[in-house]
């Protein structure tokens, strides 16, 4: 075969059959490779397929929810509507329990009055001829808006008997229907908003009283039911925060100590052979394992909290634990042997020589296993179902022993509301979101890692 | 990098100290878990109770079914357990023994009002004029044919009845672990089955006979009315059981069955005219009121004209109030702290 081919050997005349096979022969080498190539890019193209497709479709339904009708109404505040006493001052001779006792009191009062009242007739008045009655009026405004109204008096009492503008927001029926999220040719018996009220909003949007600003709600309100329209994730957006503190604040540590113990100092024998199976086999644990075991452990057990991101922090920990722990034992694996026989011929005791020499170049490979396993906790929910934070909760948690949600939960609920029409757009905003924060996290990791990469 | 490693073991150190304080820090805010059906009109209550009551946190609501939210209101006293459980029906006998053993020796009924539960379709479908004996028919597994039991031939509703559209069979029903279940097959299949005039049996039998479903069209939904929608969605000829809020707030998608005749709405269910209807409760906890701050507040507020009473904030959001002299009752009881034996309920 050489023969033929190498051209030292000109004399032998070149057998044509040899030559084509030979041709053919790599005609067909070529040709495969140029298949194979050919699947590598069908196969990625598939997948590029696959997550524009998911991600145009939850683009296209989400990105409509941040932007949301809103009124701005003249507001008067009627003297005449809201009878109550001046706001208490504390007389110095008042104790502190005392005034605060008044001051609820008069905060009460302040609640009974009948807000919608003062609401109904600024909606009457942005649009005085058309014929609608209290309910239909009312039913373009959101519910919670009384509430807006009562804290800007409580914050403001001098605002009796004067005339305010405020920005309100439309109700979630009336922005399905401006928006139109449902059908507009449906017949009344099929629309959630009356034939008037219709007619109140297209006038009001028509006359720029309604116009569609973006939806900063979605980012500083709590959940609601009873006003879809005002329900945003700023209680979950905490809630996802405080448990991924815990998360780092216990994993890493844990993580990095354990890998490092086992990698540099551990004796290898059976049992932490034993160790490292069962830390592989935990890598691999559904989630949803780790749930039950918080479950029964930190709420049953030790009687921590429902519904606490601390509780959800920690079973989240459990999780990461053993991302953490194999990247950073690989990373401590892959430091050349030399480094450490350098510093060990130097005189470095080991731990030194760990501590000084091998971890430093294993800080982009830690950091990267730390963001990556970080936003893998933040995506997950199925152990947070089993301790409780699927609850709706309606405050921002103070401190991560409050009751809470979590950013995928709050996505469970919200696909779960009955108002469909206006919570299909609004959970796909929240998955916006958290995919916004998941992609800001993995960005995080690389820039931290190519800079961590160049200075070492 | 070395100082960040220390300020995290610092930090890791202070997680791990506030566990233990954790437990001592006691709790301010009222914990709800429960029936998905009872859980909005809860989540409304709980919000307007935060707003109206300044002093008081807003409560938080969790959801897990009927049966999920007494299992966990039973688990026992104290802070780490629920004040309260939603459900959709009765507690049972043997719920109540659970509670009492584990220490939950007061518990507070409370009826808040009523829900129906209706049949839909997808908009575009044909009308359902339903009797119970339709539904019976179409998803038994062991139908009565001439006097004798076989099993389920009916492909279409059409077979089934004259009236009814030439549409196949599928339904959707709630699965055993929402209340729903327990209320479908009391109001409609047994209630059915005996309109179908099943033969000669032993008692027990006939129980097995009335409640068994066949699995080829019956879809069983353990999740709420939205995964019940989907699969009205992925087959449009699906029949589904909703709840009557549920379908308020969707009528642009669903159209309503009829059953026996009446359409179902706020007036028909509260009139008792529309049959498959079926009241809802809360259960307190009586040993946590004084604990827990707020919990007589709540009942008190939930029970309150403007949010369960007629015309109120509840009625808006789809559920049936109940006579005023029914909630007056109920307030009584609770004031009372009447605490439910398993003699009441059997």
């Amino acid at each position: 075969m050489a023969n033929t081919l190498s051209p030292v050997a000109p004399t032998a005349p070149a057998p044509s059959e040899t030559l084509t096979k030979i041709r053919s022969g790599l005609a067909r080498r070529h040709a495969r490779e140029r298949r194979f190539r050919a699947y590598g890019i069908a196969a990625i193209c598939a997948a590029l397929g696959a997550v524009v497709i998911l991600f145009s479709m939850i683009l296209m339904k989400g990105v409509p929810a941040f932007t949301q009708a809103k009124l701005t109404l003249d507001v008067f505040f009627d003297p005449a509507i809201i009878k109550v006493d001046p706001k208490p001052v504390r007389a110095p001779d008042q104790s502190a329990a005392a005034y605060e006792r008044a001051r609820l009191d008069w905060e009460r009062q302040v609640t009974l009055v009948n807000w919608n009242r003062i609401l109904e007739a600024a909606v009457r008045a942005a649009a005085p001829d058309i014929e609608v009655d209290t309910r239909q009026a009312l039913s373009i405004v959101e519910t919670s808006e009384r509430f807006v109204l009562r804290d800007r008096f409580v914050a403001d009492p001098g605002l009796l008997g004067q005339t305010v503008k405020m920005d309100l927001l439309a109700s979630a029926n009336a922005d399905n229907w401006l928006k139109g999220n449902i059908d507009r040719s449906l017949p009344d018996t099929q629309q959630q908003l009356s034939a008037p009220a219709r007619a109140l909003a297209d006038r009001l949007k028509e006359d720029g009283t309604i116009r569609f600003a973006f939806a900063s709600q979605i980012f500083t309100n709590v959940d609601s039911r009873s006003a879809p329209a005002s329900a945003g994730l700023a209680g979950a957006l905490m809630g996802s925060l405080y448990m991924m503190l815990v998360v780092i604040v216990l994993a890493v540590p844990l993580g990095v100590g354990t890998a490092i113990y086992l990698e540099e100092f551990a004796p290898k024998n059976r049992f932490t052979d034993l160790i490292e199976v069962n830390i592989n086999n935990l890598a691999a644990v559904p989630s949803i394992v780790f749930g039950l075991l918080g479950a029964a452990v930190f709420i049953n057990y030790f009687h921590l909290p429902l519904s606490a991101p601390l509780v959800g922090g920690l079973v989240l920990t459990l999780m990461t634990l053993p991302t953490i722990i194999i990247a950073t034992r690989s990373s401590l694996r892959a430091v050349s042997p030399s480094l450490r026989q350098a510093a060990l011929g130097l005189g470095a005791s080991r731990m030194q020589m760990v501590f000084h020499h091998v971890l430093p170049v294993t800080y982009p490979g830690i950091l990267t296993a730390t963001i990556i396993g970080v936003a893998q906790a933040l995506g997950e929910t199925a152990p947070l179902l089993l301790i409780g934070m699927n609850a709706f909760v309606a405050a921002v948690p103070a401190t991560p022993l409050d009751q809470s949600t979590a950013l995928p939960v709050q996505i469970y609920l919200w696909q779960g509301n009955e108002n469909r029409n206006f919570f299909e757009p609004r959970t796909s905003a929240a998955i916006i979101v958290l995919l916004g924060l998941m992609i800001a996290l993995n960005a995080l990791a690389i820039y931290l890692r190519t800079r961590l990469e160049r200075r070492t | 990098m070395k100082k960040y490693f220390l300020a995290a073991a610092v930090a890791s150190v202070a997680v791990a100290a506030s566990l233990g304080s954790a437990a001592a820090q006691s709790r301010d805010t009222i914990q709800i878990a429960g029936s998905s059906t009872v859980l909005p009109f809860a989540s409304i209550v709980a919000e307007e109770f935060g707003n109206a009551f300044p002093d008081f946190k807003t409560p938080v609501v969790g959801s897990g079914g009927s049966s999920g939210g007494l299992r966990q209101f039973c688990q026992g006293v104290g802070e780490n357990t629920i004040d309260i459980a939603n459900s959709s029906r009765r507690i049972k006998t043997g719920e109540i023994e659970a509670c009492n053993q584990a220490g939950v020796k007061q518990i507070l009924e409370v009826q808040i009002g009523f829900d129906g539960i209706v049949f839909a379709t997808s908009a575009d479908k044909g009308d359902f004029a339903l009797e119970p004996v339709h539904i019976y028919k179409a998803i038994a597994a062991q139908v009565p044919v001439d006097g004798k039991m076989t099993s389920n031939p009916y492909k279409s509703w059409k077979e089934i009845d004259e009236s009814l559209p030439d549409q196949p069979i599928a339904v959707a029903i709630p699965a055993s672990n929402h209340g729903t279940r327990e209320v479908f097959e009391e109001k409609v299949l047994t209630a059915g089955c005996e309109e179908a005039g099943l033969p000669e049996m032993a008692e027990e039998e006939k129980e097995a006979a009335c409640s068994t479903v066949r699995q080829d069209v019956v879809v069983e939904i353990a999740g709420d009315y939205t995964e019940t929608l989907a699969r009205l969605q992925s087959n449009p000829d699906t029949l589904g059981v909703f709840g009557l809020s549920f379908y308020e707030q969707n009528r642009d998608t669903l159209k309503v069955a009829t059953m026996s005749g009446v359409t179902p709405s706020l007036e028909t269910i509260a009139s008792g005219e529309y049959p498959v209807s079926r009241p809802l409760f809360f259960y307190v906890k009586g040993e946590h009121i004084g604990q827990i701050p707020g919990i007589e507040e709540y009942v008190e507020f939930f029970l309150s004209e403007q949010m369960a009473g007629a015309g109120g904030t509840l009625e808006g959001a789809g559920m049936i109030p109940q006579p005023a002299e029914k909630t007056e009752e109920v307030l009584a009881n609770f004031k009372e702290r009447k605490a439910l034996t398993a003699a009441d309920v059997q």
